[in-house]
């Protein structure tokens, strides 16, 4: 493979807003994203019609990037509509940095919406399962995250509790967000005591089903000191991917985010030591100690041990998922923009009484598919670069 | 070389009661699923050889899914020749399957159509 090169700090997220957030009846899933989309142009005082460069993706339109150009009546240059499941965006961001740095764009807008909950009460997906499959009648995604689950509990002896840290740790970040859907307390107790659903994965370790939209502008660093006060700067984006359907997975304890974490880390000149607020795709519980693994916060099947006693927490040594996460905050089917937004609006300075104090270092990370998918961002203030 | 139709010819050879798996003549490696060539190497000197049905438990999981559906086991087993596949094991409670369990395949029937499903191995003992 040829060495991996990455425009670091050329390019910059300026805007960053979410939209409809938990419940949005009568709204469909492109009025979401325009919304959205709209209130982070508002922030910069940038018009639809500057945006040249567009990538989206909405779990109901394949052709969204062409409903959404037509939709505000924009001619974009560039229209990017990769589908990774929900680590699209991250790969969009990638994307986003490359062509702006080869000059393919100078204003890209990454957008998301969804009515899932209000419109279908499920989850909207386009995944169908493959023929040697369907007819297990797995329930998907969360039974292939229940397999992950039981594989990771057979050979490092992760318990329930320690899943259930994570599931609190959402919790705690969700109250303190006004935006996040459920904010009521959660207690180890009611966490042990939650329905299963795929054992060992009961309700508690699942994501939420919501409605909700968000949106990022990125420009070139130069245009960025000229448009916001705090623009967050792109220092290393990367994907990976070494499966779809959770069976052909090489290894269910390990991910895909071991590699792009290592050349997103690589690209941006930082460890993750360095970082002092992280984004994880939390769909299911598992996820935050999988990526907390493969992304170098801690060794292979210590993730359990290293977010107890509120680690990940408000007031734990390392925040993680500050908004409240998929767990807790919004999960309307894709969630990895979201991870993007919270971790600009931490760097900005923006996340109120969320906000963790003096952070210059972010990763944002999403998950796409069954562990399928895995897009790593390192983002970072001014003082970064 | 003949045209390979993988599912076509997967589940043919399953409804005549033969779980087949597809394997590269020059690597001599099984895979699964079915595929018109090799992973990785994009070899096409592919033919069905027929799989030994023994197995390990690598994953496993119990769905509970809403009333009337009473719940139901899924599991990834790992074969004696490398691949991995998605079933059931059938003849003990859904939650008393473990990993590394040993596991026999055998050809069902559910809505039908032929399916893999896997009982418990009478030799059982068990390997990770």
């Amino acid at each position: 493979m040829s060495r991996d090169k990455f425009p670091r700090g050329k390019s910059a997220i300026v805007a960053a807003a979410t939209y409809g957030m938990g419940e949005s009846p009568g709204q469909s899933s492109m009025d979401l994203a325009v919304s959205a989309s709209l209130r982070a142009l508002d922030q910069v005082g940038l018009q639809p019609a500057e945006v040249d460069g567009l990538f989206i993706g909405l779990p109901d339109d394949y052709l969204s990037g062409l409903t959404f150009a037509e939709y505000l009546g924009i001619q974009p240059r560039l229209t990017e509509n990769n589908r990774t499941g929900g680590s699209a965006f991250l790969t969009h961001a990638m994307w986003a940095a490359l062509a702006i740095e080869a000059g393919q764009c100078d204003v890209a807008l990454i957008a998301y919406g969804s009515n899932q909950r209000t419109s279908s009460g499920g989850l909207v997906s386009a995944m169908r399962p493959p023929a040697y499959e369907a007819p297990y009648k797995l329930g998907r995604p969360v039974g292939a995250y229940a397999l992950a689950t039981s594989r990771y509990m057979h050979q490092y002896g992760l318990k329930r509790e320690q899943l259930g840290e994570v599931a609190l740790a959402a919790r705690r970040w969700a109250q303190l967000n006004p935006d996040a859907f459920v904010r009521a307390p959660l207690t180890m107790e009611a966490y042990l005591q939650a329905r299963m659903v795929s054992d060992p994965i009961s309700v508690r370790d699942c994501c939420l089903v919501t409605d909700g939209a968000a949106a990022v502008v990125m420009v070139s660093a130069g245009r960025a000191k000229q448009m916001a006060k705090r623009p967050v700067y792109l220092l290393g984006a990367a994907a990976a991917t070494d499966h779809r359907d959770i069976t052909s997975m090489p290894d269910l304890t390990t991910t895909a985010a071991v590699h792009s974490g290592a050349r997103a880390f690589a690209q941006s000149g930082v460890k993750p030591s360095d970082i002092d607020v992280v984004e994880l795709y939390d769909a299911f519980t598992i996820n935050t100690l999988l990526f907390l693994e493969d992304l170098g916060f801690c060794k292979k099947g210590e993730g359990g041990a290293f977010v107890e006693g509120g680690r990940i927490a408000p007031g734990g040594a390392l925040p993680v998922n500050t908004n409240g996460g998929g767990l807790s905050c919004v999960h309307p089917g894709m969630y990895g923009l979201f991870t993007m937004v919270e971790a600009a609006q931490q760097l900005m300075g923006q996340a109120g009484e969320r906000q963790v104090k003096d952070a210059r270092l972010a990763v944002a990370h999403g998950n796409g598919g069954e562990l399928s998918s895995q897009a790593t961002l390192v983002l970072g203030t001014e003082e970064t670069l | 070389m003949n045209t390979i139709r993988p599912e076509q010819e997967y589940f043919a050879h399953l409804a005549e009661g033969r779980f087949m798996l597809q394997r590269s003549r020059a690597s001599g490696k099984c895979f699964f699923h079915p595929r018109v060539a090799e992973p990785v190497t994009g070899a096409r000197d592919l033919e069905w050889v027929q799989a030994s049905g023994s197995g390990t438990v690598y994953a496993t999981t119990v769905v509970r899914a809403k009333s009337p559906a009473v719940p139901a086991n899924v599991v990834l087993v790992d074969l004696d020749e490398g691949p991995r596949v998605m079933s059931r094991v059938e003849g003990i409670n859904p939650d008393a399957v473990r990993i590394g369990m040993r596991v026999q395949a055998r050809i069902g029937q559910q809505d039908g159509r032929p399916i893999l499903l896997f009982d418990v191995a009478a030799d059982t003992g068990s390997q990770v």
